[in-house]
């Protein structure tokens, strides 16, 4: 008999009751809220005179809407206060803890939750935003919802689900110099395309999966979402453990050896049945830069812009076209030859410490060049604030002309004040190049922290192989 | 949410693949409390040629007449016929919420992203996937005739075409029951509350650290 994946294994334990044809009432253990996917639901309990039903497995905080400057003065854009302030009565009312704008737990989202410990080896982890993939690091069953099932799992703690399929993708080896957690994911999502992993939770294994941090790992299973999977996974192994030691939700005493041993079991067996298998080699990973306006639309840094005519497929061909024409970009032109005029470090993706101390690395006492407008570091939450300002990087950034603001979603999505002008191009370290993303024609190249604060210093992409050794 | 059994309405095309979230609704937009009024911001990037706010007056905005929404011969379409991954990128609601208030109950493509579709079927919207030569020959066929309609069946789990032909779908069993009936997910799993109590009571006692208080 076929052993168990880690997703046959952790879906097993969640199941409370199963239908013929296979649909599922899952047990959710953590649900994660904020500010812009959460107050239609509130809404629809109280419309319907319902409560939450396990008000201690829900933890809030604001941070698509934050503003990232003068947090003293509130929130300017009032229809942005109106659901910042919403999400704060809706947790006062409904007893839900939340960490508002002036706690310096407040962060983003998926960065908050496992530094807190709310994320923990073995749980069913939901929140309505898709990025919730992140925390399938942890080998914990995480995936974005909607509103509707948002008011179902405050509802009832549980989701209607259907068992998704089990892919695996392994990269074995040593990632070379310069290239870090996100170019693996860019380059799996240049590989197997934005619905390559659609209807499938994916398990990342391989030794240069194990050989990433936790930080790296989450970066990796953030952009499964990109990659058309809702879930993405990484086996329990000691760095999984070790990260849990003695934050604030995480078990202690008697509790945490009981977790623990149980945790130990978060892997597949060796015998386990994958759906789909792809493997890869590190050692022909490159730092990644996107050219288009989906993430499958990426190449190696060294690379030039693809041409639409050696495209054999029609679809295709026309959406290389268009997404050329946005990007303001011609074929044949080398990446490294693309000047930015905006860089973005931060975000659920990339807006972790050691994206911080990776970027700052960078600087080596250089200034943002002058053709860049603005180098926004934002970091992902007040205690990756409040370390980074520990080990002096923000004095490094502002130093060499970045601005070191206040933690959020900030121009990944551009709910906030924080935004690309129209034509505008940015290197940023969030996870979504698409049309109008981070402002209407604004344009987005994907990299990771150390290539976009690279790209702020030479005032365009640069090949962060060639430098710094 | 309101039932949805059979539709026979105009189909509009939009031909490009991977259209996300974002381009369905853009984010300015997301900033509202409420359920309701997104109709006039779907694809308002695409839509208009101004960068549009919350609260504007959508009806004085200019125009794109290049957006297939914007053409005459598409008013009162019902039916969109997309390509594949339709909905990728976030979970937004927001996206069907608009697609729903804008008109469209029933989205024809090759493909999905998975929680776009999930979404869906909690507005009463019914996406349907078709294989990628039958939604070649759909896009062909709303080309060439102006006004062409379909009749979309989710009894009979079957498209007609203007010219009689059908092609019949598949959809999952207790989605198509939740649509016909136009049924509430949450009353649905609250039938089972003593099974969630009872997984609840066992889980808390062997995984008692998920448990705080």
């Amino acid at each position: 008999m076929a052993g168990k994946t880690l997703y046959d294994k952790l879906w097993e334990a969640h199941v409370v009751r199963q239908e013929a044809d296979g649909t599922a009432l899952l047990y959710i253990d953590r649900h994660l809220v904020h500010e812009v996917t959460s107050p239609q639901a509130f809404e629809g309990l109280r419309l319907a005179g319902r409560r939450p039903w396990r008000t201690d497995s829900v933890v809030a905080v604001p941070d698509h809407n934050v503003p990232t400057l003068g947090r003293e003065r509130g929130i300017e854009d009032p229809i942005a206060r109106i659901q910042v302030e919403t999400l704060e009565s809706n947790c006062r009312d409904f007893g839900i803890t939340v960490f508002g704008m002036d706690d310096p737990r407040q962060g983003i989202v998926h960065v908050m939750g496992p530094e807190q410990g709310a994320t923990l080896p073995g749980m069913t982890v939901v929140c309505g935003d898709s990025h919730t993939s992140t925390h399938g690091a942890f080998a914990a069953l995480a995936h974005g919802i909607g509103t509707s099932e948002v008011e179902h799992v405050l509802a009832t703690q549980c989701l209607i689900q259907k068992k998704m399929r089990n892919m695996r993708i392994t990269v074995e080896g040593e990632l070379p110099h310069g290239v870090t957690a996100k170019d693996v994911a860019l380059f799996i999502i240049g590989r197997i395309g934005t619905a390559g992993g659609t209807g499938c939770a994916i398990e990342f294994a391989g030794s240069a999966i194990r050989s990433l941090s936790m930080e790296g790992r989450m970066t990796l299973c953030n952009m499964a979402i990109e990659a058309g999977a809702r879930a993405g996974m990484v086996a329990v192994d000691q760095t999984t453990i070790d990260y849990f030691a003695g934050r604030p939700f995480a078990p202690q005493g008697a509790l945490w050896d009981q977790a623990v041993a149980a945790w130990r079991e978060l892997h597949s067996d060796a015998n386990a049945h994958f759906d789909r298998e792809e493997v890869f080699d590190a050692a022909e990973i490159a730092p990644m830069v996107t050219w288009g306006t989906s993430p499958e639309m990426v190449v190696a840094v060294d690379a030039a812009v693809p041409d639409p005519a050696e495209e054999a497929d029609a679809v295709r061909r026309e959406g290389m076209v268009k997404a050329l024409a946005y990007m303001g970009l011609t074929a044949g032109t080398p990446i490294t030859a693309i000047p930015v005029d905006k860089v973005f470090i931060g975000s659920c993706t990339n807006g972790r410490i050691e994206d911080m101390r990776a970027a700052a690395a960078q600087i080596r006492g250089r200034r943002v060049a002058a053709n860049v407008r603005q180098a926004l570091v934002v970091p992902g939450s007040g205690l990756v604030k409040q370390q980074a300002e520990a080990e002096g990087l923000d004095r490094l950034f502002v130093e060499a002309g970045f601005e070191w603001r206040e933690p959020g979603c900030s121009m990944c999505l551009a709910m906030n004040a924080d935004r690309l002008e129209p034509g505008e191009r940015c290197a940023a370290t969030s996870n979504r190049n698409f049309e109008g993303r981070q402002g209407k024609d604004g344009r987005t190249h994907l990299v990771s922290p150390a290539m976009a604060a690279a790209a702020a210093i030479a005032g365009h992409f640069v090949d962060i192989r060639k430098e710094g050794k | 949410m309101e039932k949805f059994t059979a539709l026979e309405a105009i189909v509009a095309p939009l031909d490009r693949s991977n259209v996300d979230t974002d381009a369905i609704i853009p984010k300015q937009f997301l900033k509202s409390i409420r359920r309701s009024g997104f109709g006039p911001n779907l694809f308002d990037e695409w839509r208009y040629l101004d960068q549009g706010e919350p609260g504007m007056d959508n009806s004085q905005r200019p125009l794109n007449p290049d957006f297939v929404l914007n053409q005459s011969r598409y008013q009162g379409a019902q039916i969109l016929l997309a390509r594949e991954n339709f909905g990728c990128g976030s979970s937004r609601e927001h996206a069907p919420w608009a697609l729903l208030d804008y008109g469209f109950r029933v989205i024809l493509a090759p493909s999905f992203a998975d929680i776009f579709f999930n979404n869906c079927f909690k507005n009463g919207i019914l996406p349907i996937v078709l294989d990628a030569a039958s939604i070649d020959r759909l896009f062909a066929e709303v080309a060439a005739h102006e006004g062409y309609r379909l009749r979309v069946d989710l009894e009979q789990q079957q498209i007609t075409t203007p010219s009689g032909a059908s092609l019949t779908f598949e959809v999952d069993p207790f989605r198509r029951h939740c649509l016909l009936e136009g049924l509430d997910d949450i009353g649905l799993t609250l039938q089972h509350v003593d099974a969630i109590r009872a997984y609840e009571a066992q889980r808390r006692a062997e995984a008692p650290w998920l448990f705080r208080g």
